[in-house]
């Protein structure tokens, strides 16, 4: 691990693998369904060996999919900081971002319906820019709602005029 | 007049020797003394009866415009008459009932604005949190003696409470009203006295214009498209001339109207900016609410010693939209050596030159083979700095204390060459403040140390309620 994106302390803390299995899930449905529409096309108005080829294609894809995402979700952590938070994320394009809690104007916890169906949720913090990219993915319910409640404490008693 | 010894209740003005007896009476309880606790007393008002038709005025330009169309081509004058009457009536039929339905107050430490028939909605702001008090007169709104008072609110790129219109005194009245609470003063306090710190001359304002990117862009396209069509014999080049040329007169018109007459002066209440020649602007930005400073030079202003100020104000916007442009402009033009000495009422005790700068490191040419020369860094214990640009110079600084967050960034032919970008975030605006391309360890070092610097920057900082601090103004 390079030292530019080095943790703040022992280690970054990770977010939940649940959501390396609904971008997993997601990736197979979109590319099951791509990939059995494209190849029954294919079969029917060419011929069924290119069909063949167009799966191969798409479980090719599929695999490499896999493994982008495994990196993906390993290149997310955030660390919580007397003072501030840290998230980082991106593997080939890298991100590291401080936002200290006396800056935070508000905190929201978002889920979608499959990302409830996989028992996950966002949270994300708002600075009066919208530059500040402080998002965190996947993070257990129970996680999520501690950290939104720890950073609203934490905001509060560090407010600072804008 | 006893105003007199009122408004010097607000405090010095640097420069102007005050009575320090005279500086005792400053309330420093969270209320102030209110004659209208919670504003009961005082009726929801109205805006200026002339609103309807001031803002049926646009909507009336915009409709001669589509069906004036029409009526060219279909050379039928008669319904375009009863088009036009059937748009004026609608319009100030449609008017008159938002006019009826919106409606405003102070009423304690908020302002109340109602408005909408249809969607009705209800709106209050705090008026400790305001950004920015503007009063816009556009040219037909001056014709009538009324005027548009805006309040700046953090959050949104657009003006989130404007009220037009409201006569001048009035504007002017509730203007010294908000700030007056925004400060934490009585709410009769008058208007704070002022002193002016520059005036940018027409006749500087109109060579800037011309010798600016827009114009000798639209310039130099003039003079390619009329030697082409020159020495071609063609007259279609002809078609092209007149907009461009047009075009390019407007840029300078456009800038020249807008700025013409720009001054900037200081008082107890901030930085008041006035400007324009046929739309004036007076606007009011309180102390503390500057969150960064663009200083921009254009190639040809070099000569000069030319630079233009530009400030990051929650509310004002960013470079997308004109009226945030047109918002965010410090001082259009000016030597240096004035520029300077307006930034250090701006941010006070900041000295630009004197922040020492890094260069980027030399491998960064790989990524920027003209500009990483120009790519500086550098912070004090009061502001964050960086330099940009080859042909058009740009420093950005930005106050420890007003950054939103920090952010390293890294792609991949930056990872090959052990580079990374340093961000600091500030709310939308023309300020930009990005070390680019710095060595890894540096931008670590850096991101860090900004955390740190900016924790120590907040502790020490003034309250928002302006005449609240008792800190002597450096």
């Amino acid at each position: 691990m390079d030292s530019l994106f080095a943790p703040p302390g022992e280690r970054w803390q990770p977010v939940s693998p649940r959501l390396r299995s609904l971008r997993r899930a997601l990736l197979a449905f979109w590319l099951g369904v791509g990939g059995l529409a494209g190849g029954v096309a294919i079969g029917v108005l060419l011929n069924w060996w290119l069909a063949a080829g167009a799966v191969v294609v798409a479980a090719g894809a599929f695999a490499w999919g896999w493994w982008l995402v495994g990196r993906n979700w390993e290149s997310w952590g955030y660390a919580e900081r007397g003072d501030d938070l840290l998230v980082t994320h991106g593997v080939l394009f890298k991100t590291l971002v401080v936002v200290p809690y006396g800056r935070m104007q508000f905190v929201d916890v978002t889920a979608g319906p499959v990302e409830r169906k996989f028992g996950i949720a966002t949270v994300q913090l708002h600075t009066a820019t919208p530059a500040t990219d402080a998002e965190i993915p996947g993070l257990t319910p129970e996680e999520a709602e501690r950290l939104r409640d720890r950073l609203a404490a934490l905001g509060e008693a560090r407010a600072a005029g804008l | 007049m006893s105003q007199m010894s009122e408004s010097a209740d607000r405090g010095p003005v640097d420069g102007i020797p005050v009575d320090p007896i005279a500086l005792d009476p400053i309330p420093v309880d969270p209320i102030p003394v209110d004659p209208n606790p919670a504003g009961e007393a005082t009726e929801l008002r109205r805006l200026h009866p002339a609103t309807p038709v001031l803002n049926g005025w646009k909507y009336f330009a915009l409709v001669v415009a589509i069906v004036g169309q029409e009526a060219v081509r279909d050379l039928d004058f008669r319904l375009f008459g009863i088009q036009m009457v059937a748009a004026v009536v609608l319009g100030v039929v449609l008017g008159s009932f938002s006019w009826w339905f919106t409606k405003y107050r102070i009423e304690g430490e908020e302002l109340r604005i109602e408005s909408g028939f249809l969607f009705r909605r209800s709106r209050r702001i705090r008026i400790d949190r305001l950004q920015a008090v503007d009063i816009v007169r556009p040219v037909m709104a001056r014709l009538l003696g009324v005027a548009e008072l805006r309040l700046e609110m953090a959050g949104g790129g657009k003006t989130e409470a404007p009220l037009a219109y409201l006569t001048e005194p009035g504007a002017q009245k509730l203007r010294a009203e908000l700030l007056a609470r925004a400060a934490g003063l009585a709410a009769d306090t008058p208007e704070a006295p002022e002193r002016q710190l520059v005036a940018v001359p027409p006749g500087v304002l109109l060579a800037s214009t011309v010798v600016s990117a827009p114009f000798l862009t639209a310039a130099l396209g003039f003079v390619v498209v009329a030697a082409t069509t020159t020495v071609v014999r063609e007259m279609v080049g002809l078609a092209f001339l007149i907009p461009w040329a047009l075009g390019g007169l407007g840029v300078v018109w456009r800038q020249f109207v807008s700025e013409f007459g720009f001054t900037v002066s200081e008082s107890p209440d901030g930085l008041r900016i006035r400007k324009g020649l046929l739309d004036t602007w007076a606007q009011t930005v309180p102390p503390g609410r500057v969150q960064g400073v663009e200083i921009e030079q254009q190639l040809l202003w070099r000569p000069k010693g030319w630079v233009k100020l530009s400030v990051d104000v929650a509310g004002y916007g960013g470079k997308g939209n004109q009226e945030g442009q047109t918002a965010s402009t410090l001082l259009p033009v000016a030597p240096w050596p004035v520029a300077r000495a307006l930034l250090e009422r701006v941010l006070p005790g900041v000295d630009v030159d004197g922040v020492e700068r890094v260069l980027a490191p030399r491998r960064a040419r790989w990524l920027r083979p003209i500009g990483w020369r120009y790519l500086r860094h550098g912070a004090d214990d009061r502001v964050f700095v960086t330099d940009t640009g080859w042909l058009t110079r740009r420093t950005a600084v930005v106050p420890h204390g007003k950054m939103q967050s920090v952010r390293i960034t890294q792609g991949p032919l930056q990872r090959r060459l052990d580079l990374a970008t340093v961000h600091l975030d500030t709310p939308v605006g023309p300020v930009n403040a990005v070390a680019l391309h710095r060595s890894s360890q540096v931008a670590r070092e850096l991101a860090e140390a900004q955390a740190e610097r900016s924790r120590q920057a907040r502790r020490a900082a003034g309250p928002e309620r302006w005449m609240q601090a008792q800190l002597p103004r450096e």
